[in-house]
């Protein structure tokens, strides 16, 4: 039998939500282990090792040292995987990007604000190759299950092209607008199932833009038709797709 | 490596006639914790330590920044994403903190089901703390892997658990990680009652596994050092019950006080040789968590959690920092108890649907504080006419821990000067294991060679519709 795949994962600034996420496949994530050796996951093992294969990459890059890292990761790993909103387009690490940088650093370190070396908060991709994303805040462990198992199989992954809105209609709910509420599933690209509409929320927007996503009809919906504020859209679309040349 | 290996590989390169060398320990980002910190320990040739330290170089991430001039209703999914482990306590005390300052009141079962939510998190939190990250620790290994094959039942028994508590969780907040339905004034989708009957069900068939995950810690007690520490323990306490989520803010060694006061009882200050900020109150510093609840609160606690204490020899006051992955264990116990309690409560008078609630924003100051698995958490706020956040700030029970980690540090090492390597590694990462550190929570960590940093909330200018 060929040696098992080695899987590594990194993070960077982001809450392990993600890598919880994995944790939390519990007895599937043991299955998974019969057919991929674990060398890297430092948040539940002491044990660590730079030989892998499989890189996944969790948080976004808003250091120099960062960059570093990740392309001494990328250097390493045959294929390197962003996993969840922060590492595959910024999440909500860029909302400090529409910011004034010293400001930011200002407000929460004061007087020491210079001995903090930030940058605008970036995606993996902006800095390295990627080679796959698993998007989504935080991603869902079945989508990190499918995407692992193409990656073993020499597939390359592919995701959803269309936007939350279908899957919102197949779950059978009331479209937020309709109730008069703000919403991003129509820009953004489905997955999840509209897991947090039918949780009596609205789409937020983490899994990024569907691509081919209409920003001016969107903007359209929203503002002209209704009513809401460039102000309040302007803020939910800037938590997380602020990685964009889009102008939000 | 596992310990052990470690241990007999130092053995067999410094045999006892060699000349004493110093030793030095430096763990570069320790693992089974949040976040990234590392442990340095210098010992010279003649036994002195030269160095203990506790450092932190986590990527900051301005939380408190960017959610300035940000929507009441936007916050605390933001904040949420401080850390993915506490998402539901960061939740509950943002949302604390914007009804306190826009004067919102919630109704009973609102209450209830928020209790039920903070009670789903510390299971998933401290299940995942004791079960992957702790025990194998005292199972001589490097991760909770191996003992798949050597410990199946137990493990299977934890991960079972474990799957519960994010059962659990999502049923009662929408999502294990970052939840969808808590929302200022209340809930936008409530459990039904068939639910919370399943949820009660649940809880009750886990009893067993929690009987036998203590007894697989009560046949391994002795493995945690034996290393006491008297600190000051301050955590949320009520005369009503076991404080989780709300409360006077308590000491053991100083008088209990509103929440609007934790700044006087956090004190966040500077010292030249630490990574990070640290608090004090009264004692030289203070510790909050598990075993800082268990010290003020043990008396409230639920009769299966007083037994699992008992079983785990946990007793009050106790000083050992170690203990606090026993006093998570026994929280789990009350957790399960006191949730089917609640649940119970609710069938009786009868669960409401709930929709959004409506909400005029104004203008004010709040403050929120909840009991996270970590400890105590404080979110504060001040809002405008429109609802938008002027200053915030957030302290968070990892931070408030440094001060009492280092000071740990300084007591312990000294005890270590005649171990080898290998067992200060394993004995100094314990400790910090134990504090079940969350640094990627830590939104203002400073760094090693600021000498010196003050606070200043800066006026947020927003060019509005
Ligand atoms: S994408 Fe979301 S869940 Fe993942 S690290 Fe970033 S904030 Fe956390
Ligand atoms: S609620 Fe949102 S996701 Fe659902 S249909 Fe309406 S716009 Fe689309
Ligand atoms: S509904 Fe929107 S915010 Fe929620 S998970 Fe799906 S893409 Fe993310």
């Amino acid at each position: 039998m060929a040696p098992k795949p080695k899987i590594a994962f990194f993070d960077f600034a982001g809450c392990e939500g993600d890598q919880l996420q994995v944790a939390n496949l519990e007895e599937k994530l043991l299955d998974l282990l019969e057919h991929v050796e674990l060398v890297n996951f430092r948040e539940v093992m002491t044990e660590a090792s730079d030989d892998y294969d499989i890189a996944f990459v969790e948080g976004s890059i808003t250091r120099p040292e960062d960059e570093v890292r990740l392309k001494e990761i990328r250097s390493k790993a045959k294929l390197v995987i962003a996993l969840g909103a922060c590492a595959a387009i910024g999440g909500v690490n860029c909302m400090k990007n529409f910011m004034d940088d010293m400001e930011v650093r200002e407000i929460v370190y004061g007087d020491m604000a210079r001995a903090y070396p930030t940058y605008a908060a970036r995606p993996a991709k902006a800095v390295v190759h990627v080679d796959a994303e698993i998007p989504g805040c935080p991603i869902d462990g079945k989508e990190f299950l499918r995407v692992t198992k193409e990656l073993l199989l020499g597939k390359p992954p592919t995701l959803p092209d269309y936007p939350v809105c279908v899957e919102c209609k197949a779950a059978g709910n009331i479209c937020r607008y309709e109730q008069g509420k703000l919403c991003l599933g129509i820009i953004t690209r489905g997955g999840c199932g509209a897991c947090c509409v039918s949780e009596g929320s609205h789409c937020w927007g983490c899994r990024g833009l569907a691509p081919d996503a209409n920003l001016d009809a969107a903007r359209y919906v929203m503002e002209d038709q209704a009513g809401f504020s460039r102000i309040q859209v302007q803020d939910l679309m800037r938590m997380y797709l602020g990685y964009t040349n889009a102008p939000l | 490596m596992s310990a052990k290996k470690a241990t007999a590989k130092t053995k067999k390169a410094a045999p006892k006639a060699a000349p004493v060398m110093g030793k030095r320990v430096e763990v570069k980002h320790i693992s089974r914790v949040e976040g990234h910190g590392n442990i340095v320990v210098e010992i010279d040739a003649k036994n002195k330590v030269k160095a203990c330290r506790w450092e932190v170089p986590e990527a900051p991430r301005f939380f408190e920044a960017m959610i300035l001039g940000k929507s009441y209703t936007q916050i605390h999914q933001i904040v949420s994403r401080i850390c993915g482990i506490c998402s539901i306590g960061h939740q509950l005390c943002s949302i604390q903190a914007t009804e306190d300052a826009m004067g919102i009141m919630v109704s009973d079962q609102t209450v209830r089901l928020r209790k039920l939510a903070l009670h789903g998190e510390n299971l998933q939190s401290h299940l995942l703390h004791v079960a992957y990250l702790a025990l194998p620790d005292l199972m001589g290994v490097g991760s909770v892997i191996p003992l798949a094959q050597t410990h199946k039942k137990e493990l299977l028994t934890l991960i079972g658990l474990h799957r519960m508590a994010n059962e659990f969780s999502r049923a009662t907040t929408g999502r294990t990680t970052h939840p969808q339905r808590l929302v200022p004034g209340g809930f936008t989708k409530v459990p039904t009652e068939a639910e919370l009957r399943d949820m009660k069900k649940m809880l009750e068939d886990s009893i067993p596994g929690l009987e036998a995950a203590s007894d697989l810690f009560a046949s391994v007690v002795d493995k945690l050092p034996n290393f006491t520490r008297e600190t000051e323990y301050v955590g949320l306490v009520s005369p009503a019950e076991y404080a989780m989520y709300w409360g006077e803010v308590g000491s053991t060694m100083d008088q209990a006080r509103p929440a609007i006061y934790y700044k006087d009882i956090t004190n966040e200050y500077m010292v030249p040789q630490s990574t990070a900020k640290w608090t004090k109150n009264k004692g030289e510093s203070l510790m909050v968590g598990a075993l800082a609840r268990f010290n003020l609160n043990h008396k409230r606690l639920s009769p299966l959690a007083k037994g699992i204490a008992r079983k785990l020899g946990l007793k009050a006051p106790c000083h050992n920092p170690y203990y606090n992955n026993l006093a998570q264990l026994v929280e789990c116990a009350h957790s399960v108890e006191d949730s089917i309690r609640l649940i119970d409560e609710m069938l009786n008078s009868g669960i409401k649907s709930e929709t959004e609630p409506k909400i005029t924003p104004r203008a004010g100051k709040g403050v929120g504080a909840v009991e996270v698995p970590r400890g105590i958490l404080f979110h504060a706020y001040e809002y405008d006419d429109r609802g938008r956040i002027l200053n915030a700030d957030c302290v968070i029970p990892t931070n408030q821990n440094h001060a009492n980690i280092q000071k740990d540090f300084e007591a312990l090492v000294p005890t270590l000067v005649d171990e080898d390597e290998a067992t200060i590694e394993l004995k100094t990462s314990m400790l910090v294991r134990a504090y079940d550190p969350c640094i990627s929570c830590s939104t203002h960590f400073v760094d090693m060679t600021s000498a010196r940093e003050e606070r200043r909330l800066v006026k947020f200018v927003r060019v509005d519709d």
